[in-house]
């Protein structure tokens, strides 16, 4: 089949000859993928940034697709159906998924506790195979994956596989109260459902900080909030206190993760030494710029070790710190729900389509903004755009 | 130095006061997760799970491939991927990593090695093979030649005139 193969930082290319997925347990299955996404994340290992990243794996963790095989204890799927594939994979028994904390499941990655399993996100996250492929296993058929309503677009349903579900729930991790001033770092796919979504929450005042203009265009029509560039603010603290009645911003969310700008420091010693784990920019401004007893939710992906953050301040303003990966199959409903009732559009958000073929391209492009990219979908061969 | 009457503003008085639907008309959906029982995720923990199937412990996947597991469980999980075991100089290092807690920055560290050296192996098993890869497809070269061909153009320039200096130096030192 034709797969995505990581080849080493910045490199990346279509292999026509990836064998096959199989099925290996009795509650797999094996899709077609029809979609997939690259995601903001993808980024942080196409940089080579997440520890064990293996040369030859295919990435790949919002995609959606047709059953085509199924394993002998799969009893939910049958082959044909069109199934909505979560980017966690979960067993749906162990202490935490029973606790519906799907993305901190125990039993699918053995190589680390801190993380559950992902696809296609390293051997960090379980070392499974992802969806920028024509297929791809799927581990515990019953429980992640849904069948996709047939009223639900395509495109919506893709990115209910992370990117809505991710940028929803940092805005549920920050406990928004009616009228709350909330400030979105990031104006990614994430960050821009994230501010959309601090409105279905009763958000007063939604703010999106970035500095990539074409993205603050965008986020400012699509979610209809505030902007900011900080390349065009001299101190982040004191332009959203200002901002903020110099109180600041109740609920501050870290839409960006490890590869954030704006620091000569972090940038240095997060991102090109990696001596901490990414640059902790955001999570500096937005513990700066929160008010005391604010929330801080964070949904950006940083690595393993350590970073360099004011926890002092965190401390001292008796700030709320939340964060984690998205369950996402626990949103689903909710948000299929918005999407049926108009509240949300998330295809919209789609920039580009480019066929698998063309897939080195398309991380390039994606990762250094190039024409306007905000969201890109990848397209198998065979498969109708 | 000028004085800033903005630093008069008052400092505790909230200048958020109740807020009027009226005032979000034009937002679809404005507030209607605003009771949290309407919030899919709160509480963070919420028994039992609401999943439309019986669940129980998955039976254990067969291994067939070498599964590192990390120090901080008992074995192998019931499931896992089998993508790219290890192997070669950089499985070498990769299985040294995992004998260090993830509470050990040694393993991470280890690990960041064992992936550049096995991008090198990649780069050798190529031409192993007989293909020599295309270094400029693989980083997306024609993306950035039809979006940013300025930008094109000064990576090609830059990389002529090191190839450049470098030939010069390398002139040089024959001639020595």
């Amino acid at each position: 089949m034709l797969a995505m193969e990581y080849r080493g930082p910045y490199r990346v290319r279509p292999n026509p000859h990836k064998p096959d997925p199989e099925i290996e347990h009795p509650h797999d299955a094996i899709v077609q993928v029809t979609r997939s996404c690259i995601c903001g994340s993808d980024l942080h290992l196409y940089h080579g940034l997440v520890p064990d990243t293996r040369v030859g794996s295919t990435f790949g963790h919002e995609f959606i697709g047709r059953v085509v095989e199924t394993g002998s204890a799969v009893q939910n799927l049958r082959t044909g159906d069109a199934v909505l594939v979560p980017f966690n994979v979960f067993c749906g028994a162990c202490y935490f998924c029973q606790r519906e904390l799907y993305s901190n499941c125990h039993n699918t990655n053995p190589e680390a506790t801190a993380v559950g399993g992902i696809y296609g996100y390293s051997h960090t996250t379980g070392g499974y195979d992802g969806g920028q492929a024509q297929y791809v296993r799927v581990p515990m058929a019953d429980v992640g994956p849904i069948k996709i309503p047939p009223e639900l677009d395509h495109d919506d349903a893709v990115l209910l596989t992370d990117a809505l579900p991710t940028g929803y729930q940092a805005a549920e991790m920050g406990d928004i109260e009616p009228g709350d001033t909330v400030v979105v770092f990031g104006a990614g796919p994430v960050g821009i459902f994230a501010a959309k979504s601090a409105w279905l929450m009763g958000a007063g005042r939604v703010i999106v900080v970035d500095h990539v203009e074409y993205r603050l265009d965008f986020v400012r029509r699509y979610a209809q909030c505030e902007v900011v560039n900080f390349r065009e603010v001299d101190d982040m603290a004191i332009h959203l206190k200002k901002m903020t009645d110099w109180l600041g911003a109740d609920v501050c969310i870290d839409a960006v993760g490890c590869e954030a700008e704006g620091s000569l420091l972090q940038r240095l010693t997060g991102v090109r030494l990696k001596l901490q784990a990414g640059a902790a920019t955001v999570l500096h401004w937005a513990i700066n710029s929160a008010r005391k007893g604010g929330r801080i939710s964070i949904v950006g992906v940083y690595g393993p070790t350590f970073n360099l953050v004011p926890i002092g301040n965190a401390l001292n303003k008796g700030l709320t710190l939340r964060m984690n990966q998205a369950s996402v199959r626990r949103h689903l409903p909710r948000l299929i729900e918005h999407i049926q009732a108009g509240h949300l559009r998330p295809r919209d958000i789609i920039t580009h389509r480019v066929p698998l073929e063309e897939v080195a391209d398309a991380y390039h492009l994606f990762s250094s903004k190039l024409d306007h990219c905000i969201k890109t979908v990848l397209i198998p061969p065979g498969i109708a755009h | 130095m000028p004085h800033d009457h903005a630093l008069h503003a008052p400092e505790t008085a909230s200048p958020r006061g109740p807020v009027d639907p009226a005032d979000f008309a034009h937002i679809p959906g404005w507030g209607v997760d605003r009771d949290r029982a309407d919030r899919p995720a709160v509480p963070m923990e919420r028994m039992p799970p609401r999943l439309d199937v019986a669940t129980r412990m998955p039976p254990q996947q067969p291994q067939t491939v070498e599964i590192l597991h990390s120090t901080e469980r008992p074995g192998i999980t019931p499931v896992f991927g089998t993508t790219v075991p290890p192997s070669g100089v950089s499985g070498g290092l990769r299985r040294i990593a995992f004998k260090f807690s993830e509470n050990d920055v040694r393993r991470w560290m280890l690990l960041l090695v064992a992936d550049r050296v096995h991008m090198v192996e990649g780069l050798v098993a190529d031409v192993g093979h007989g293909h020599v890869p295309n270094l400029y497809a693989e980083m997306g070269g024609r993306a950035e030649l039809r979006h940013n061909p300025a930008g094109a153009a000064r990576k090609a320039a830059t990389l002529a005139l090191v190839a450049g200096v470098a030939w010069w130096w390398w002139r040089g030192r024959s001639r020595d």
